[in-house]
């Protein structure tokens, strides 16, 4: 993780091409990915995820596999591959840290968690740390403003974040000991295994974890404690 | 457009122009107003398009003619409004009038009558302009950019905007030729659209998002993606950088602000000092038409012209830039002549009248035959036709100075001359299915990609070639390879039946259709039986037959009779009636009746002495079948050449005749189709056309052609017409049994790419960057037996010489090689003396696998 | 009177394991599927239709009737497509449905496609969620093995695929028609309408694009009849809805109620704005709705009485902000969202946010200049109405709104920054001292 390709082996046409067991292997993944659409077109994002899988970022001999593969120009997917921010152009750290600093997170204390990984860490926006372990990224709103102010790690939620917890949640990541999202797998996967699920290939983490974080069932546990409901649905004998 | 002005009484002139086209009925109008003004267009006529019909410029940018509406810079937004039962309702927000098509009782309002739309439209101009720079004075569009002019018109005075813009590096070659200067840039999309929707290229794309969004091709330093990119099977140009199309130029043109630029042209001129002048392009058998915009008699650059019937807007890179020849450093300006064995410039009577002489003892001795070259206009074509048989009392003469065949000769006897318009662009508009065989259209014929790419496209027609690959141009087309080994041509046109499997009887079924067409290449003549064969499938499956070729001359030529079998209007040498026909409109008692020799028997009997002098035109040695043979004829027979530039031939000519380049005088090219394209003369010029070197050099051998001016000669044009008695027999040659190759060779497989060493091309560096790298293609099998990858080296040789150049692994029959003819690194004829069809040893080049062996050590 | 909760689709969610099949099942997943698939597809349509439910992505269209428009099969293949990109900020509801139940939303979409005549149909969900993602994965694959997708569902002979694609990373793939390209493997740009997807949507076909609660809401109507669900909410937004509160509020998190509930009443059951502390500004349906204030605690928040009230429903994302927040401050990082999330494709959008972040950034920083509010009024009037897709008059939503209710602290930010007018400090839910940007290392 974090070093770009180099080199050559035996068996690649360029230096910075994939060899040929690599390149098998990406195929038959990029024909499983294919073969869920109806036009092999639609492949482009799970597969630019495929990449990043392999790559750890979306790698020039990437662009020219996909580019071949669909048969498009490099410049097609280039196009595709920079419109999105979750595409790295440079080899990205084991773990994405990202702060959300949209208003509202921003406000209940992301700028402030921001701040303080900013100079804990030493990095700006998308550097990596020197171990390689971590890049830090601005984000913007994550779909969990319930539980601001949230930091993302590899995509996995950590909700209700402190400048403290979001120090300590660093520390733990270089310092290889596994981490828990408030609401996701029971722990952290890598930011390449990451993008092979995102590419569509599921890892098995599914029932990891909790059904779902407080804030998520907070207006259930009032109505419950109300006596609340929606009328039944009238169904039930009928289905018996 | 005419030849010229027909006089009274005359017959259909040689070439007869093509009937103006016919627009169709609308089936449905709209009746709406625009400012007030009521207007009915067809049914789906957009409302920016109607409003320019008023003559009511609304201001636009994304908005094209020939792309689909984007919609994206917002500047031509309209106030609308809609009947809504019986009343009128407003849109709620202004409209973009580029994409909003009319609809019964609409009303618009333009700037012109809607405050609203005025402030919707300063309001974007104001968005547009706080990120431009306001370098007008020292940009290539100051003085024709929209830009400039709507922020004058509907712009601020000064500007709102105080804070930092964005700002690029300066220009960035995105080709050699084309560079792109980002911060002029309004992301109308023009070009990308152009790329994709016509070109079907897409060497440049959006790249980034939102405000950091910008036009780019894969630049991996512009676009901040770490690492190299990796070679082989991502195509390059050959100045290394990912492939630029051929159609790039025109991203340039269509550009509404100074962000594309072409390196040739950049800070050359400004738009003002320029005179325009309409022509046509002499690169290729498409007939382009172009503008030629000189100033002070230096041509400073070319661009397309509007033909809706031929190039609709666009041109290929080589007709607008490869213009640099007609006015190159060594431009022959005065007549040579040979004493003692050295070239001296002298006067232009003395050059004629040593001509004369000349070819007066060789006439003595065994005659005279003329090789005019396929790039001529008709006019120039026509003098050399009728100079061989009045002047020269011969019928050796051969326009065709490249690899040819007595079976094309008959083919286009039979099939092609005096058929003009028979098939023209517009029928491929229309075709459902169109067969290639031995042409390549992106490479040997710009405009017949682009035209068909969008007619195909509309019709959802099919495309088939037969071809060793499918070239990415036939890729692009969609079109399905009959897949052939170079000299198996004519085999698998036979194989095209009703019935047989697979895409063989797809394309049956396909040519079958009415509208169905097949296009021949010049290169069909290097496969004997192939021409026979498309003949014959022309027949059973009742799709129309059309040759193309590459030069701008050919077809006229054919026309004009610069062939040893045909007269002009395609009147067969060996009709008596023809002849005495001829004889009798050129007022000589009668006209040489035994059938002439074609170009390399022509260059046989120079070489063994048969024939005592040669009377040449443009052409390039090294582009004959056989270029050595040429050299030993020209050095033995006496010769008289008429040439722009420098050559192999005026190097060893006893007289040089320079005459004038196309943009020095008046003429007419004629398309593939038959289609007269007549042009002007642009720049003022004392240089003689080859019509009026001919006239003169027949005066002093005593057999006036009477052909002094243009007009004379298209009067005498206009007089012949074509023939209407029998035409030539098809010719009906067998297929040739495919040469056996052991595992040291291979069959070759070669064609010209647009861009390469030709010689029209020369001076234009910048253009010569943006050619295909030159690459061996092979099957996987055949470089898995040489044990070669991609882009590693191999050699190809024969006993004449060797090319070694990198591999590009390709889906082809194996062991076939495939070079390009005539490219800087790889010269077939010259250096292989061998062509398509022919057996050429194959290996791994030990160079190139000696300096592998280091790097996977390294 | 005052409204009560309906949890419908987050009645389960405090199952254990209420993601899994069985979990769904045993509260009567799946019911509403195999009573459609016994029904003609036009009834199923006509019943959606009857039930009043709204699509629930933020414009509210009536679902039942986006799915009538699609014209006459013809034989060729229709798709429906659910749109999980969830990106508006302050957003916060289908990406919890899908972790805690993602059942829900799969026999929506069978029942959705039986309905339409779909056979596959697409989950494009944004790329940043990844346990959602898996758990979506999961349950197509759980569904694929329990018959009730793939071929011949349930033994009806119907046929139905189902593609869980994951976005990565742009708020525009929200746009349906973006979303689209997005799905095609272009850059997420929207298309220009017409032609609509309904007629030319994915690959060209007929398509219907749906949001995620909007097709999780299906099966109920199934089950409990079109009245059933037309009985909740007001008379033209009718059914039940997530309403998210977050921010300056005691119990932040999900609230499933009737449309036209109010915030007071919702606040209520939140337990108020943050202790000590006042309501001074909130969202009534994310950051692209028009900002409201505590006079509009009472507006019934169904699609009519915002709409009324100078905003619009949205997604019932309500960000409530306390006094101690500077408008400034929130309306600038908003257009920076907005300037980082739009496409770039139109002119107005694009180099419009470009501009308004530059003079909002001014502002708090207190550095602004004279005609500065001019500048921001004017072109935010030359953004609205004149952009491609609606990404860009949402921008100018919180600049217009702001400078209608709180123009005095633009005004403010002539002379003094944001953050000496309102300390950040005071606003966070911890205790921290700032540090001033010159400290920081590295930041863009
Ligand atoms: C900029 C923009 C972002 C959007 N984002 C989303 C989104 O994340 N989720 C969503 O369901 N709808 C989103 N929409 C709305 C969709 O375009 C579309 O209206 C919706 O998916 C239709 O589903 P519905 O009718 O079920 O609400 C967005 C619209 C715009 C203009
Ligand atoms: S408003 Fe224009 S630039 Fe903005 S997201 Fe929409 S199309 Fe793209
Ligand atoms: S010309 Fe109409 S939007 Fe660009």
């Amino acid at each position: 993780m974090g070093a770009e390709p180099q080199g050559r082996t035996l068996g690649q046409t360029h230096a910075t091409g994939y060899d040929d067991a690599t390149r098998e292997r990406l195929a038959a993944d990029a024909a499983a990915i294919i073969a869920r659409y109806p036009e092999p077109r639609s492949a482009l994002l799970p597969l630019l995820h495929l990449l990043q899988a392999e790559d750890g970022y979306v790698s020039p001999r990437g662009i020219a596999f996909a580019a071949e593969l669909l048969g498009q120009t490099t410049a097609e997917v280039s196009a595709v591959a920079t419109f999105y921010t979750q595409y790295k152009r440079h080899p990205n750290g084991t773990y994405t840290v990202g702060v959300c600093t949209t208003a509202l997170c921003a406000i209940m204390g992301g700028d402030a968690i921001w701040e303080e990984l900013v100079e804990h860490l030493g990095i700006g926006n998308d550097e990596t740390t020197d171990d390689g372990v971590i890049t830090l990224e601005h984000v913007e709103c994550n779909a969990a403003c319930d539980y601001a102010p949230v930091v993302m790690v590899n995509w996995e939620f950590f909700d209700n974040q402190t400048p403290a917890s979001a120090v300590a949640l660093t520390d733990d990541l270089r310092a290889g000991k596994p981490v828990r999202p408030t609401r996701g797998a029971d722990t952290v996967v890598t930011f390449k295994e990451m993008s092979r699920v995102l590419a569509g290939f599921p890892d098995g983490r599914a029932d990891e974890g909790d059904t779902a974080g407080p804030a998520t069932l907070v207006g259930l546990k009032v109505a419950h404690e109300h006596g609340w409901a929606a009328a039944p649905y009238g169904d039930e004998k009928e289905a018996k | 457009m005419t030849v010229t002005t027909p006089r009274s009484g005359a017959a259909t002139p040689l070439v007869p122009a093509a009937p103006p086209a016919t627009e169709p009925e609308p089936t449905a109008t709209v009746t709406f107003s625009i400012d007030g003004i009521e207007t009915t267009v067809p049914k789906g006529t957009l409302v920016i398009r109607a409003a320019e019909q008023l003559g009511i410029q609304i201001p636009r940018f994304c908005d094209h003619p020939l792309l689909a509406p984007a919609g994206a810079c917002r500047q031509c937004l309209v106030e609308v409004w809609a009947p809504r039962g019986d009343q009128l309702a407003k849109f709620p927000k202004p409209q973009a009038s580029c994409t909003l098509e009319a609809t019964p009782g609409m009303v618009v309002k333009t700037q012109r009558t809607s405050p609203e739309a005025d402030k919707a439209q300063h309001g974007i101009i104001e968005f547009l302009l706080i990120n431009h720079p306001l370098d007008c004075p020292v940009c290539d569009k100051g003085g024709e950019c929209p830009l400039q002019n709507q922020a004058m018109s509907n712009g601020r005075a000064t500007s709102r905007f105080v804070d930092a813009k964005r700002t690029y590096a300066k220009p960035i070659n995105i080709s050699t030729q084309i560079l792109l200067d980002r911060e002029r840039c309004i992301l109308c999309q023009r070009c990308t659209r152009f790329q994709d929707e016509i070109a079907g290229d897409q060497f440049i794309d959006l790249q980034k998002r939102g405000w950091q969004q910008q036009i780019g091709r894969f630049d991996t330093g512009i676009l901040g993606i770490r690492g190299e990119l990796p070679v082989g099977e991502s195509s390059m140009d050959a100045s290394g950088q990912p492939f630029a199309s051929y159609f790039s130029g025109n991203t340039v043109q269509i550009c509404p602000v100074g962000a594309l630029t072409s390196a040739a042209y950049r800070f050359r001129s400004r738009p003002f000092d320029l005179v325009s002048t309409p022509s046509i392009a002499e690169h290729d058998s498409q007939g382009s038409a172009i503008r030629i915009d000189h100033r002070r008699g230096v041509v400073l650059r070319r661009l397309s012209d509007n033909d809706p019937a031929v190039n609709a807007e666009f041109v290929t890179d080589k007709d607008r830039f490869a213009f640099p020849w007609q006015a190159g450093k060594d431009r022959l300006t005065a007549p040579q002549v040979r004493e003692d064995g050295v070239l001296h410039a002298t006067s232009l009577t003395e050059a004629i009248d040593a001509a004369a002489a000349g070819l007066a003892a060789a006439l003595a001795k065994g005659g005279a035959a003329v090789l005019p070259g396929g790039r001529l206009p008709l006019e120039d074509a026509y003098a050399y036709a009728k100079f061989a048989r009045v002047a020269l009392r011969t019928n050796d003469v051969d326009h065709r100075a490249r690899p040819h065949s007595a079976e094309e000769a008959a083919f286009l006897a039979h099939h092609v001359a005096g058929r003009t318009l028979d098939v023209t662009f517009a029928d491929l508009d229309v075709a459902p299915a169109v067969l290639f065989v031995g042409l390549e259209p992106e490479e040997e014929g710009g405009i017949l990609f682009l035209r068909l790419r969008q007619g195909l496209r509309r019709t959802k027609g099919q495309v088939f070639t037969v071809a060793p690959f499918a070239s990415r141009g036939v890729a692009r087309l969609d079109g399905t390879l009959l897949s052939a080994a170079p000299g198996t041509e004519a085999e698998v046109l036979d194989g095209i039946a009703e019935g047989a499997d697979g895409p063989l009887g797809a394309a049956a079924a396909g040519l079958a259709k009415p509208g169905a067409v097949v296009l021949v290449g010049e290169r069909a003549a290097t496969v004997p039986g192939a021409l026979s064969a498309a003949l014959r499938l022309a027949t059973r499956t009742g799709a129309r037959l059309a040759w193309v070729p590459r030069r701008a001359g050919e077809r006229g030529a054919v026309e004009a009779g610069t062939l040893p079998g045909l007269l002009p209007g395609g009147r067969p040498v060996a009709d008596t009636a023809a002849r005495v026909d001829m004889a009798a409109a050129w007022g000589v008692e009668s006209l040489p009746s035994e059938p002439g020799r074609d170009l390399t028997a022509i260059l046989q009997a120079a070489a063994d002495g048969q024939i005592a002098a040669l009377v040449v035109g443009g052409l390039e040695v090294a582009d004959l079948p056989d270029p050595e043979l040429a050299r030993r004829a020209l050095d033995r027979a006496f010769v008289v050449s008429l040439e722009v530039l420098p050559s192999e031939v005026t190097q060893r000519a006893d007289v040089v005749l320079p005459v004038a380049p196309p943009v020095e005088k008046p003429g007419t090219f004629v398309t593939w189709e038959g289609r007269p394209r007549p042009f002007p003369q642009v720049l003022v010029s004392t240089a003689l056309t080859d019509a009026r070197m001919l006239d003169a050099l027949a005066d002093a051998l005593g057999t006036p052609l009477g052909l002094r001016s243009l007009a004379q000669v298209h009067d005498e044009l206009d007089q012949l017409g074509g023939w209407d008695g029998a035409r030539a027999e098809a010719p009906d040659e067998a297929a040739a049994e495919p040469p056996a190759v052991d595992e040291t060779q291979a069959v070759l497989a070669t064609w010209h790419l647009l861009l390469d060493a030709g010689r029209l091309q020369g001076g234009e560096p910048f253009l010569a960057g943006t050619a295909k790298r030159s690459a061996a293609r092979l099957s996987a099998a055949t470089a898995a037996a040489l044990c070669v990858a991609d882009d590693e080296h191999v050699t190809v040789s024969t006993d004449a010489g060797a090319v070694t150049l990198p591999v590009l692994v390709t889906d082809m029959p194996d062991r076939v090689v495939w070079v390009p003819t005539n490219a800087a690194d790889c010269a077939v004829r010259e250096t292989l003396r061998a062509d398509a069809g022919d057996v050429v040893r194959l290996a791994r080049a030990d160079e190139a696998s000696a300096l592998d062996e280091k790097e996977v050590t390294a | 009177m005052t409204t009560t909760l309906t949890p419908v689709l987050s009645a389960s969610w405090d199952a254990d394991h209420s993601w899994s099949l069985s979990s769904y099942q045993r509260t009567g997943g799946y019911r509403g599927l195999r009573k459609a698939l016994s029904m003609a597809p036009a009834d199923i349509i006509a019943m959606v239709k009857d039930s009043g439910l709204r699509g629930r992505g933020g414009a509210g269209f009536p679902a039942g009737m986006k799915w009538s428009f699609l014209p006459a099969p013809d034989g060729g293949p229709r798709y429906l497509v659910i749109n999980a990109d969830e990106s508006e900020p302050g957003t916060c509801k289908d990406i919890p449905l899908i972790m805690a139940n993602p059942h829900s939303l799969l026999e929506g979409i069978a029942i959705t496609s039986f309905a339409i005549g779909c056979h596959h149909a697409f989950i494009y969900i944004r790329g940043e969620v990844l346990h959602a993602t898996r758990r979506l994965q999961h349950a197509v694959a759980e569904a694929y093995d329990a018959g009730l997708l793939g071929t011949n569902v349930l033994g009806t002979g119907f046929d139905l695929d189902v593609t869980v694609h994951a976005g990565a990373g742009a708020y525009i793939c929200g746009e349906e028609t973006a979303l689209l390209d997005s799905l095609e493997g272009l850059r997420g740009q929207p298309r220009l309408k017409p032609p609509f997807p309904a007629v030319a949507g994915l690959y060209a076909r007929p398509t219907v694009v749906n949001n995620v609660e909007t097709i999780a809401s299906v099966p109920g109507i199934l089950r409990g009849g079109a009245a059933w669900f037309a009985a909740m909410g007001t008379e033209r937004s009718q059914g039940h809805g997530l309403f998210s509160l977050s921010g300056h509020v005691e119990r932040p998190g999900q609230y499933e109620a009737p449309l036209g509930i109010t915030l007071r009443e919702l606040l209520e059951m939140a337990g108020g704005v943050r202790q000590g502390h006042q309501l001074k500004f909130w969202t009534p349906g994310g950051s692209s709705t028009p900002i409201f204030t505590a006079e509009h605690l009472d507006v019934p928040l169904d699609y009519e009485s915002v709409g009324k009230a100078g905003s619009m429903l949205g997604t019932r994302a309500l960000q409530i902000f306390d006094e101690t927040v500077s408008v400034v401050r929130a309306v600038t990082r908003w257009l920076e969202f907005y300037k980082h999330e739009s496409c770039g494709k139109c002119t107005p959008c694009r180099e419009g946010t470009y501009w308004l972040v530059a003079v909002l950034k001014r502002l708090e920083a207190g550095e602004g200049r004279p005609g500065d509010l001019e500048v921001l009024a004017d072109s935010t009037d030359n953004i609205l109405g004149r952009a491609f897709c609606p990404l860009g008059d949402a921008a100018c939503s919180p600049v217009q709104s702001g400078l209608q209710y709180f123009r005095e602290e633009f005004e403010a930010g002539m002379h003094t920054p944001a953050d000496v007018l309102f300390p950040p400090e005071k606003s966070s839910l911890f205790a921290y001292t700032p540090r001033s940007r010159a400290q920081l290392a590295g930041v863009h």
